[in-house]
């Protein structure tokens, strides 16, 4: 593997080879103290991004190495016009690996044509955040212990949730896994996700539009935001961004050993009474992201430990 | 109605009725000096109707483009009177440069000089996606 850009690139053994190093990295931190010294990696994001550009590059400092960046398209070239090859063929002479978050999909793929190093996708427009599956997946591994025989609830902006579409692909590929689709109308999962991934490979699902319908069969409920920046049209966002709010009421017929993620930020579709519950998992998904970025960045520049 | 034979050149025969215009258009016939014939509705035991062109010289064709717009099509190449070489096209797995992703949020609506590329994704349904933002591709071939 040379770059990451979707999550389907991994095969099941290349991805329990990375949850293996990021546990290893969680018991043993000092062992990787200076892993990536003398190493830059370059973060690029022309969107705004808190999380994941501080996840990568906080994971790059726990391996010993640098980080050189941009965090918006107006203080880089790109506002002069540059095109992204030519963006991230100049980064590539500077850093050992890219990190890159653009608005445009596909603009990561792009870029591993000219980077001539190692490219990260760190989200693609409404496409991709194969980074974000990582944390994901080191999440339910760590609670769950497997990735087999779960029933996974996913609820909110399925359309645009980029996240949503990669762990859904990812899931996919284990024994015995079942998906709930919780979505208004306007925002179910595309239909490519439908034919392509699910019914391709015989994978049961069902589409409803009740969160509370859906709660008692749940392993897990992957939540996620409505996202203002990918509606052309604020009516529709306004109209749809309340749709699902978690709160501990909701979670009354849920399973004890129920497991409740998001990709954060959220903004108000988990009430804050949920965080204490035993059952919120989502702070923790942000500290599985930075393992999961770090036992990354190692392969990708192939370094032993 | 009466096409005559030709002697060296090309026979696109089998193109569905109603599409020999469109491969028309895509290959450029029109710029050729030499004699093209675009025969429409012909009739055909296989298809009941079919479009058969008739190109007066061999000319290079590519055959992705012609799979992608119709698999059905034969192409027969003629020399000397004789059919020297007969194709059978089929969809081909990537098509480049021959239809446009429709996304807005591709990066090829953004950056002009990407070749716009497709993968095949279901040959049965004729299911292209973009390579970069996996969209459908559009039906027809501007």
């Amino acid at each position: 593997m040379k770059n990451l850009i979707d999550i389907m690139q991994m095969s099941t053994d290349e991805l329990q080879e990375l949850i293996d190093t990021a546990l290893d990295i969680i018991a043993n931190p000092k062992k990787y103290a200076e892993a990536c010294h003398g190493k830059k990696l370059a973060t690029l994001f022309f969107e705004p991004s808190t999380r994941t550009r501080l996840s990568f590059e906080a994971a790059m400092y726990e391996l010993g190495g640098n980080v050189i960046g941009f965090s918006e398209a107006q203080s880089s070239s790109a506002a002069k016009g540059e095109s992204v090859a030519d963006t991230v063929r100049t980064v590539g002479c500077y850093a050992d690996i890219i990190a890159m978050r653009h608005p445009k999909e596909g603009a990561p793929l792009v870029a591993t044509r000219t980077a001539g190093v190692p490219v990260v996708n760190a989200g693609d427009g409404g496409h991709n955040h194969p980074t974000q599956t990582l944390a994901d997946l080191l999440t339910i591994y760590r609670e769950k212990g497997t990735f087999d025989n779960l029933t996974v609830g996913v609820c909110g902006d399925l359309k645009f949730g980029r996240t949503v579409h990669s762990l859904i692909s990812a899931m996919s590929r284990y024994k015995n896994v079942k998906f709930v689709l919780i979505s208004p109308e306007e925002l179910k999962v595309p239909r490519y996700i439908i034919t392509d991934v699910l019914e391709k490979n015989g994978i049961p699902y069902e589409e409803i539009a009740s969160l509370e319908e859906a709660m008692p069969q749940l392993d897990i409920l992957y939540m996620t935001r409505v996202q203002r920046e990918r509606f052309f049209n604020e009516a529709d966002y306004m109209r749809l961004k309340d749709t699902y709010i978690l709160t501990p009421d909701k979670l009354r017929t849920a399973k004890a050993s129920l497991s409740i993620l998001h990709p954060l930020p959220r903004v108000n579709e988990i009430s804050v009474a949920v965080d204490d519950d035993p059952r919120a998992c989502y702070f923790k998904q942000v500290l599985n992201g930075k393992y999961m970025r770090m036992a990354l960045i190692l392969k990708l520049l192939e370094v032993n430990v | 109605m009466i096409i005559g034979q030709i002697k060296d050149g090309i026979v696109l025969d089998h193109i569905s009725a109603g599409r020999g215009m469109e491969i028309y258009k895509v290959l450029g016939l029109d710029k050729l000096d030499c004699t093209v014939a675009m025969i429409k509705n012909a009739d055909s035991v296989k298809k009941g109707k079919k479009d058969i062109i008739k190109v007066g010289q061999v000319i290079d064709l590519d055959f992705d483009v012609l799979g992608y717009i119709d698999p059905g099509i034969t192409v027969n190449i003629i020399q000397d009177g004789k059919l020297a070489k007969r194709s059978h096209l089929s969809l081909p797995e990537r098509v480049k440069g021959i239809i446009r992703c429709k996304n807005p949020r591709c990066i090829t609506s953004v950056e002009q000089e990407l070749v716009h590329e497709f993968r095949l994704v279901d040959r049965e349904k004729k299911i292209y996606r973009c390579i970069y933002c996996e969209h459908e591709a559009p039906k027809t071939v501007e």
